[in-house]
């Protein structure tokens, strides 16, 4: 059976270009980068440090400015409690927004317990959370505001120059979780006044578990409590033996990223374009999300009327995507990222986001419209919304029986 | 998650998808569930006059296991009497379609369908015999 695989916003195949950079790194380059008194460490350095001159410069960086890590996560982590540790004498205020990735949340729901207050913007319906709310929030005492580049679900772009020079303004740092946008989009660090951007490799045709963390030195330097100790490597901010291996990845994901992007964002905002064609044809009741013009070329996120989204990725099981439906989450919730920018549980439950990427054809797209369209229409037939649709009865005034 | 293979089969098959005329004085119907929770499911059930259930049918918004338990149950319910169909425990669809604890509520949700289809089937019995027929026994 064909499979397509339309999930690139959770991860992505590594590039196989990345991965033969990456072997010589588990044989015969296995050296220890911390190792300064033998050429195994030396050529183990020498690697990490090409990789740190590649993902720097796909974000107009210096290289002392990239921190490595596990992944993006870790980054978030260290971005928001190193800054908030470090300038807590400064102040014990952060903004941020309810959409943001778990790994921006679940940090700042922690200070929250350790005497910092946090402001929980709200996005508008397209997902964008604007410089004007983000001004309005600020406070003498605020630290740090940390805005995701791009929405994971959504595939919303934020517009972190705004914010970005208005941080610069209020002399505020200023974070931002840049997973899904670097390598897709363009980030200019210095231009968008962005002074930490947690990046992962895995998202970019790289492998998983590694990292960066872009830490701004000049204008101003920024100073970060570590949270991870033991050795001092990565100037103090991040101990423990880097990943080599994967760090020529990242790297080496990196760079290919920087000479593709523009040919292959037009490629697969073209895919994208023709996916969300085809469905509009043959679809009715069907509801784009997020904002249709500032949002990454890759992204598509649909509320199917009438159809939950669980049985529409079991109808299309040679399709892998994934949904907002509570029955696909472990909490048993819809999105939070949904319901934050005001859609309602009932079109939370029937949203599906098609994430396209590198590998991506035609053939899978014309594939996958046949697939939806077959699967809702199935769905349809045997679901009552839609009976009760099409006789005219609004489905918001009738009382339903809640469990 | 993997489905089991009945699960699958009554997704793809589904036994008994359809409608019947809601105010039909031999027809029950059941809607329980919310939009908003992701889960609504119709059954209707068609009793004759010895209170058997001669057809049913169900319509489900909902995942394949929620739309699996309302496809067995009115699968199970045909030919049973109103009693009998009341007698149907989620346990037993839980067993056939090998649930996991997390669609548990699918189940509930059938079990819950049949009750409310069976209770307006009575109520609509009860109604005409007040008006048509006077209770003899």
């Amino acid at each position: 059976m064909r499979s397509v695989y339309l999930d690139n916003n959770a991860t992505t195949p590594v590039d196989p270009r990345v991965l033969e950079a990456m072997l010589p790194y588990f044989r015969e380059n296995f050296g220890n980068a911390a190792s300064r008194n033998h050429s195994y460490g030396w050529v183990a350095e020498e690697a990490v440090e090409k990789a740190r001159a590649q993902v720097a410069t796909l974000i107009n960086a210096s290289p002392k400015e990239i921190i490595w890590t596990s992944g993006a996560t870790e980054g978030d982590n260290e971005a928001i409690i190193g800054v908030a540790r470090m300038y807590a004498d400064k102040g014990k205020h952060i903004i941020t927004d309810r959409i943001e990735h778990k790994a921006v949340i679940d940090p700042c729901k922690y200070l929250e317990t350790q005497g910092f207050e946090v402001t929980w913007l709200e996005p508008d319906k397209a997902g964008q959370v604007s410089a004007e709310q983000v001004k309005a929030a600020m406070r003498d005492d605020t630290i740090l505001v940390s805005i995701m580049f791009a929405n994971n679900e959504l595939g919303t772009i934020n517009p972190i120059g705004e914010i970005g020079a208005l941080c610069k303004e209020k002399d505020v740092l200023f974070h931002s979780d840049g997973v899904q946008a670097f390598g897709k989009v363009p980030i200019d660090v210095d231009a968008m006044g962005i002074d930490l951007l947690s990046i992962s490799g895995h998202k970019i045709y790289g492998p998983k578990g590694v990292g960066a963390l872009y830490v701004r030195r000049k204008r101003p330097r920024v100073r970060l409590q570590p949270i991870i100790h033991g050795g001092g490597h990565e100037r103090g901010m991040r101990s423990g033996t880097l990943n080599v291996p994967g760090i020529v990845g990242i790297g080496a994901a990196a760079e290919i990223a920087g000479k593709e992007m523009a040919q292959e964002s037009k490629r697969v905002g073209a895919l994208r374009d023709r996916l969300w064609a085809g469905l509009s044809e043959h679809l009715t009741d069907i509801f784009r999300n997020g904002h249709h013009e500032q949002c990454l070329p890759n992204t598509l996120n649909v509320s199917f009327l009438y159809v939950e989204g669980e049985s529409m990725m079991m109808g299309m099981s040679d399709i892998a995507v994934s949904s907002g439906s509570a029955c696909t989450s472990a909490s048993l919730e819809p999105s939070y990222v949904l319901k934050g920018i005001g859609l309602g549980d009932d079109l939370a439950h029937s949203s599906i986001r098609f994430s396209l990427g590198r590998f991506t054809t035609e053939e899978d797209i014309d594939h996958t419209i046949d697939s939806v369209v077959t699967t809702v229409n199935h769905l349809r037939e045997m679901s009552p919304l839609y009976e009760m649709a099409q006789q005219g009865i609004d489905l918001s005034t009738v009382e339903w029986q809640h469990h | 998650m993997a489905y089991s293979d009945k699960v699958v089969d009554h997704y793809k098959n589904p036994r008994n998808v359809g409608s019947m005329d809601q105010s039909l004085p031999n027809v029950g119907t059941g809607i329980v569930g919310a939009p908003e929770c992701g889960d609504v499911m119709r059954l209707q059930i068609e009793v004759d006059e010895s209170e058997r259930i001669v057809d049913a049918k169900f319509k489900t918004f909902g995942c394949g296991s929620a739309i699996a338990s309302s496809s067995l149950a009115t699968e199970w319910i045909k030919g049973r009497t109103l009693d009998e169909a009341l007698a149907l425990k989620n346990t037993e669809i839980v067993t056939e379609l090998a649930l996991p604890p997390v669609k548990i509520h699918c189940s509930v949700l059938a079990e819950d369908a049949v009750r409310a289809a069976v209770a307006d089937a009575r109520a609509k019995r009860g109604a005409k015999s007040d008006k048509t027929e006077p209770v003899t026994s």
